[in-house]
């Protein structure tokens, strides 16, 4: 189930080390949180599609995968658009609702905003085996790998919850807990099986926990059986965040749109 | 490829001198006075009753107990006394010398490619890299898994093949002692017989010593040199019952074992048979009479997937099923693992929507509910329909034995005073207060069967209700299940257990090879 979320090393951008996908990612996201503006958007978000065909991604599978960030991208700018405060000429004004030219430019601006962050985590995520991130983060990142494999082993176990927060529900049901009924209803019984979905979850987790200290890990010392190793694509992928974050500045900064966060609330 | 194919395993003795452990927490001591020598290669079968402490010691062995905090004398921590030794040194001290494989096949698995979870163990004992990857094609090799790409999905594995990929992973750290700690409990006939034949490949080929724990003797007996027996910490007693060679053991002791709940080779607990001429409770449906049937059912677990605007019907696990559901019959349903045996009771059972075809409850139980059994509320189906899942945990609702019995009934809002009956008979009465999650495997099992009978279904589901059960709580289950058959209740029965299903007697479903989900 959670296998089918990620592409196997077929292509471009597969190849590249996890760690510096993750910076070029940040680089992006880091610049796009700086300010709120449409242009800065639009040029990174440019940029970010025509890179998704070397993730392995075709348009109709990077909708099937992301359409719940592409719809709260446009509910988010949908919603400022309507809420923002009204400035410059007033193009729809439905009672308590009403549209301007600013709060249109601002929503555009958040939704494409919310795009652009969102889909350098779905590319990312499409081309990236949590295996290799884990060891890429451990290696090279040096982070402690007691906490790395820890989490790696741990995230295997979310897949696994998926079908026992279903089984925990029908088991539910079969001792009379509705869960079906008014809301209230339906929230007792979301609360039972939450709780049920725990206790399962962490007698999992100890003992999983106690194969893996079975299995010697917890020492100080430790090899890895896959080297996480950099390649001259590497450089390529930096290359490419760093320069889809500096034209995204030197667009909005050109156009006169560059308009920092803390500037504009303050 | 790898030179030294048996190369690395130096077998592990093993010594304990009136070792004791208790648990934090707990009152009383898991093991107390054991004296214990194993020497190196030897392969020993550990029984006793539960609550004697044999997955303690296994964990103990495989220095996963944690440190008993002896200096500060607190109550809530851990109590060791007495030795325990592999080697003449703590288990703890040794990582990687003993490896340890436990039931539940999920949290077996670590990582999610295949090479990458043998190669776990050796890489925490900072083995160089190329002989890492030597060592898992040889463990994967051993296992019987070698015909597998090291990028195989661990999640697309049978429960046997995770216990073999555990195995795998153990090997790979070349222990001196393998420690199996009830491992095919969770597996179906040929799992079972999978996971036992490797170990016996691997014991062949190190020499490793092999202490494994496991309620069916017979399984076992051939691989083994010697049993123990060990019995629940009497502070005046030695922990170890019996000691002996299997065929000595099994002669001198069968009795004490049986009555322990072992299951002893060639022994059928004794069970109450079926009585087809016994007095019906008033008010239940005639024998014979037709409750629910099947007909032309596909059954899945998935739900109809979201694929951004399109709605993706799933893809059946089996289709077209067809049975019939007889008041006073048993209906066994059998085939192999991944054949929807366990999808079909639930769809049958209202839990989950037919993907084609229907479940249909005819007047006799429905009582006005309406026809689709999933369709009924919750309140509805439980005295229609009782549920037993595999792993009696997931129906715990409450924290106390008393109010799991009551549960059903209060929300009913009858048949209360049907409760004490029923601790009466599945022998419950002595553990009102404690609380689910705390009782033995058999206890739940006892329990879980008890809570569904309180709101008085007419039809029994039950999912692999005898999985890892001693002889006395399968016996008992059989018996029981056999009084209520004769009462006019039905029985459904998802099982591999043919014992089982032929105290039961009645009709079996056998569901064929699954059908391949393209995903």
């Amino acid at each position: 189930m959670r296998a089918a979320l990620t592409l196997r090393g077929e292509s471009l951008l597969s190849r590249a080390n996890p760690l510096t996908k993750f910076v070029a990612v940040f680089l992006i996201t880091l610049v796009l949180a700086l300010s709120i503006d449409w242009v800065s958007a639009t040029v990174a978000l440019g940029f970010e599609l025509l890179l998704f065909p070397l993730a392995g991604l075709t348009p109709l599978l990077l909708w099937q995968r992301g359409w719940p960030l592409i719809l709260a991208a446009a509910l988010g700018g949908w919603s400022t658009a309507i809420l923002a405060p009204d400035t410059g000429t007033i193009l729809l004004d439905v009672g308590i609702w009403s549209i301007s030219s600013g709060s249109l430019e601002l929503g555009l601006g958040f939704m494409l905003r919310g795009l652009a962050i969102a889909l350098p985590a779905v590319l990312l995520m499409s081309c990236t085996d949590p295996t290799d991130l884990a060891d890429a983060l451990a290696q090279k990142a040096k982070l402690p790998h007691r906490f790395v494999l820890g989490t790696l082993a741990a995230m295997r176990l979310v897949g696994l919850m998926a079908e026992e927060w279903q089984t925990i529900g029908m088991a539910r049901r079969a001792r009379g807990v509705g869960s079906r009924g008014t809301p209230l209803q339906r929230i007792r019984a979301t609360l039972g099986q939450s709780f049920g979905l725990l206790v399962q979850a962490i007698r999992r987790a100890s003992r999983l926990a106690v194969t893996m200290e079975a299995r010697g890990f917890g020492g100080a010392q430790r090899t890895w059986a896959r080297e996480s190793t950099y390649s001259p694509l590497d450089i390529w992928v930096l290359v490419g965040g760093t320069l889809i974050a500096a034209a995204a500045v030197a667009a909005a900064i050109g156009a006169g749109t560059w308009n920092l966060v803390w500037a504009a609330t303050g | 490829m790898t030179p030294n194919r048996v190369g690395g395993v130096r077998p592990a003795g093993v010594t304990a001198q009136g070792w004791a452990w208790r648990h934090a927490g707990r009152p009383r001591p898991a093991v107390q006075g054991l004296d214990l020598d194993i020497r190196p290669g030897e392969r020993v079968l550990l029984l006793g009753p539960s609550g004697a402490g044999k997955s303690t010691l296994l964990h103990a062995l495989a220095g996963v107990l944690g440190d008993a905090n002896d200096d500060d004398g607190e109550a809530g921590d851990s109590d060791e006394s007495g030795s325990l030794l592999i080697d003449g040194q703590p288990p703890r001290a040794q990582r990687g010398r003993a490896g340890l494989m436990q039931q539940d096949p999920e949290t077996q698995v670590i990582l999610s490619r295949l090479g990458d979870d043998v190669a776990f163990g050796a890489e925490n004992l900072a083995v160089p890299r190329a002989e890492i990857w030597a060592r898992v094609h040889e463990a994967l090799d051993d296992v019987g898994l070698g015909h597998l790409p090291l990028d195989h999905p661990t999640s697309a594995l049978s429960g046997g093949q995770k216990q073999r990929l555990a195995l795998a992973g153990i090997l790979a750290m070349r222990p001196g002692i393998i420690l199996l700690d009830e491992p095919t409990a969770n597996l179906d006939p040929a799992g079972v017989l999978e996971v036992r034949d490797a170990v016996g490949r691997c014991l062949e080929k190190t020499g490793a010593t092999l202490v494994v724990v496991e309620h069916r003797v017979a399984v076992w007996k051939d691989l083994v040199d010697r049993i123990v027996v060990l019995q629940p910490g009497a502070s005046n007693d030695s922990a170890v019952l019996i000691d002996g060679s299997p065929d000595q053991v099994l002669e001198q002791a069968k009795e004490m074992l049986i009555r322990a709940g072992v299951w002893v080779p060639g022994h059928v607990p004794a069970t109450r048979p079926r009585n087809s001429a016994a007095a019906r409770a008033p008010g239940s449906a005639g024998p014979g009479q037709l409750l629910l049937a099947a007909e032309k059912l596909a059954v899945s677990r998935e739900r109809p997937r979201r694929r951004g605007f399109k709605t993706l019907p799933p893809t059946p696990v089996q289709s077209g099923i067809s049975a019939q559901v007889r008041a006073g019959e048993a209906l066994t349903v059998t085939g192999p693992n991944g054949s929807g045996k366990s999808t079909f009771a639930l769809t049958l059972a209202g839990l989950l929507k037919p993907v084609a075809g229907a479940v249909s409850a005819t007047l006799e139980l429905s009582a006005g509910a309406g026809i689709d059994p999933y369709a009924w509320k919750a309140e509805q189906l439980i005295s229609r329909i009782g549920t037993v899942f595999q792993e009696p945990e997931h129906q715990f609702v409450t924290g106390r034995v008393l109010d799991e019995l009551l549960f059903g009934p209060k929300h009913l809002g009858h048949g209360e005073e049907r409760v004490d009956e029923l601790l009466e008979r599945l022998r419950l009465t002595s553990l009102v207060d404690a609380n689910p999650y705390t009782l033995s495997g058999g206890e739940k099992r006892r329990l879980s069967v008890a809570t569904v009978l309180a709101a008085h279904p007419q039809v029994l589901v039950l999912d692999e209700p005898t999985f890892g059960q001693d002889a006395n709580t399968w016996a008992e289950l059989a018996s029981f299940l056999s009084e209520l058959l004769d009462a006019g209740a039905a029985v459904v029965s998802v099982t591999h257990d043919r014992e089982f299903s032929s105290v039961l007697g009645g009709t079996e479903l056998a569901l064929g090879t699954p059908e391949m989900a393209a995903s």
